[in-house]
């Protein structure tokens, strides 16, 4: 299986064997989980990056069984860029392609009360909210004293992310719980961890859902005034 | 003299075809997503085998004008099935697709940006070429389609809403096009837009104008910016003020817009420009083949004019047909194909999508 998602400044790939039976998130090691961050160039790198990593693990493109992407919340342009490469892929070879929310790449490892920010610019950040891995909140958009208010509502004093490091003072409690926050979550979200979600789908041969984008957010547009007079 | 039935097969039995030692012609698919239409195309040896269309413009006439964030969304919507939409057409499967070519630029970023992933994911799956494709380029080799090769060198005016350039074409596949002149502010059928918003008509103007212009006459007489400036570049801003100037003032004396003449004054203002510097430039440089391509080729004025003007100057006018004019699919596979052809090297699967892509690249 191939996974991969481009919601964040990383773009990750992960080449993992699926087991026979359904395997927890975090107990799958994948043959492969390269990674590069660079906000700006997701279009330019992924390709090149899935095509190395099939290379290098010895596996063409037809012994895949499937392919997962994270869904986003994320920037539009390069979350675009995910979406489009895994569902061209997939469809080029008749695969089925499975579609996660981005934040359980981190989220689905965490365990008690946890809740993962991602950077959405506008200093806004996306966010949801875990208990023991299981999203019970979100995906949404939000400032992040909002965020942090709501993630507090829901019982969570922990968040990982990120979003973290953009708004340390307003998610403060991180700092002195963040050792004792279980399974130590990855700063990204990791592919691994979404084919992991996908896995029984793919396994009991579930036509997976249309792959939506999770955007959270309208395009910008306004419509236009009555035409303005040129002159006088 | 007859030839000697293979394996003894006894005369007067249909003898199986043995295998052509040539290599059958690459099917190239072709991916165009550089404004806000999603174009796949399927050819083969210069033959248009599928050329599936999906567009997002409704979503964008309440604005009246293209949105990038909106035909960026509808591009990843569209992408997959309009590829299968395209396989389906031509019988073919994804594995049988010997290349894939794609609009690298330019064109809207987001949306060029959907299109080339989109590409890459397709060549890397099935182990083929790609190539990135210059969208002034692919205007010029859809003609091939329709009416073959194309004498080297050529002239071609590209006119839609997104450009109005004349190019010199020698070499499609090898050489890059040359830009002889360019809009240096409005593209034609943009100020086709603003003038149709101005008289109430929707976006895009293009069509409302060419039609109520058939029941006007062309006396209002608007500027011809750049004519006879010596130059191949083309201005569009300064006419479609011209036409707002001149409609505010009767619409302030209280007099009724003659909307029919307006339109056919302001259509004989752009086409006249176009096809004069397209024929100009065509005499400057000694060619006898001017195409034309883009949106506003199927207007119908400006074929007419063209048409006449071609003529009198002993050059072949070559125009396809409206619907492989606009943006599509089927330009990108056809100029993929011709590269495919004559083996030009691949583009590496770095290609970036670049909205401002010089001619040369
Ligand atoms: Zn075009």
């Amino acid at each position: 299986m191939l996974a991969l998602d481009t919601s964040t400044p990383a773009c990750s790939v992960a080449l993992v064997q699926i087991p026979d039976a359904a395997p927890r998130p975090g107990a799958m090691r994948p043959l492969a989980s390269p990674q590069v961050v660079d906000a700006r160039r997701h279009g330019e790198l992924l390709s090149p990056l899935m095509r190395d990593t099939l290379a290098e693990a010895g596996v063409k493109p037809a012994d895949l069984a499937g392919v997962v992407v994270g869904l986003g919340p994320g920037p539009f342009t390069s979350l675009r860029v995910g979406i489009v490469t895994a569902a061209t892929f997939a469809a080029a070879l008749g695969l089925t392609c499975h579609g996660v929310c981005s934040l359980d790449g981190i989220g689905a490892v965490t365990s008690g009360r946890t809740g993962v920010v991602t950077d959405a610019r506008r200093r806004e950040v996306f966010w949801a909210g875990y208990a023991d891995g299981e999203r019970i909140a979100g995906p949404a958009v939000d400032r992040p004293g909002r965020a942090a208010e709501l993630l507090r509502a829901d019982g969570v004093d922990v968040v990982v992310g990120p979003g973290l490091a953009l708004y340390p003072d307003v998610f403060p409690n991180v700092v002195a719980a963040g050792a004792g926050a279980g399974v130590a979550a990855a700063q990204y979200p990791d592919p691994a961890v979404l084919a992991a979600l996908a896995a029984p789908d793919l396994l009991a041969g579930r036509a997976p859902a249309p792959l939506t984008p999770i955007y959270l957010r309208r395009p910008d547009v306004a419509e236009p005034h009555p035409a303005k007079a040129v002159t006088g | 003299m007859t030839r000697p039935a293979p394996n003894g097969t006894a005369s007067g039995t249909p003898v199986p075809r043995t295998p052509v030692s040539r290599t059958p012609a690459p099917l190239v698919l072709g991916i165009e997503t550089s404004c806000d239409e999603t174009g796949v195309g399927l050819v083969r040896d210069g033959v248009l085998l599928a050329d599936a269309l999906a567009s997002s413009v409704d979503e964008h006439a309440r604005y009246g004008g293209v949105i990038p964030e909106i035909a960026a969304r509808a591009h990843l919507e569209a992408m997959v099935p309009t590829i299968e939409r395209a396989l389906a057409t031509a019988g073919a499967k994804a594995s049988d697709i010997d290349a894939v070519a794609v609009t690298a630029g330019p064109g809207l970023a987001g949306a060029l940006l959907v299109g080339v992933a989109a590409a890459k994911a397709y060549a890397l799956a099935l182990g083929v070429p790609l190539y990135g494709i210059h969208h002034l380029a692919a205007h010029v080799a859809v003609d091939t389609l329709e009416h073959g090769p194309l004498p080297s060198p050529s002239v071609a005016l590209l006119v839609s809403g997104g450009h109005s350039s004349l190019l010199l074409v020698e070499d499609l596949a090898a050489a890059p096009v040359v830009s002889l002149g360019a809009t240096v502010d409005d593209a034609a059928g943009e100020a086709y837009d603003k003038v149709a918003r101005l008289l109430g008509m929707p976006f895009p103007g293009g069509p409302p104008i060419d039609r109520a212009a058939r029941d006007g006459t062309p006396t209002i007489p608007f500027p011809r910016g750049k004519a006879g400036d010596g130059t191949f570049d083309f201005s569009f801003s300064g006419l479609k003020t011209a036409v707002a100037r001149w409609v505010e003032a009767r619409r302030r004396a209280g007099e009724p817009v003659p909307v029919a003449d307006v339109a056919a004054s302001f259509q004989e203002a752009v086409v006249d420009v176009l096809t004069a510097k397209a024929v100009a430039a065509a005499r400057t440089h000694g060619v006898d083949t001017l195409v034309i391509g883009g949106g506003v080729a199927a207007n119908s004025r400006l074929r007419v004019l063209a048409a006449e003007r071609c003529e009198a100057a002993g050059i072949t006018l070559r125009v396809p047909r409206p619907g492989l004019c606009t943006d599509n699919g089927a330009m990108v596979a056809a100029l993929g194909s011709l590269k495919a052809a004559a083996g030009v090297a691949p583009s590496p699967l770095d290609l970036p999508a670049s909205s401002t892509l010089p001619l040369g690249a």
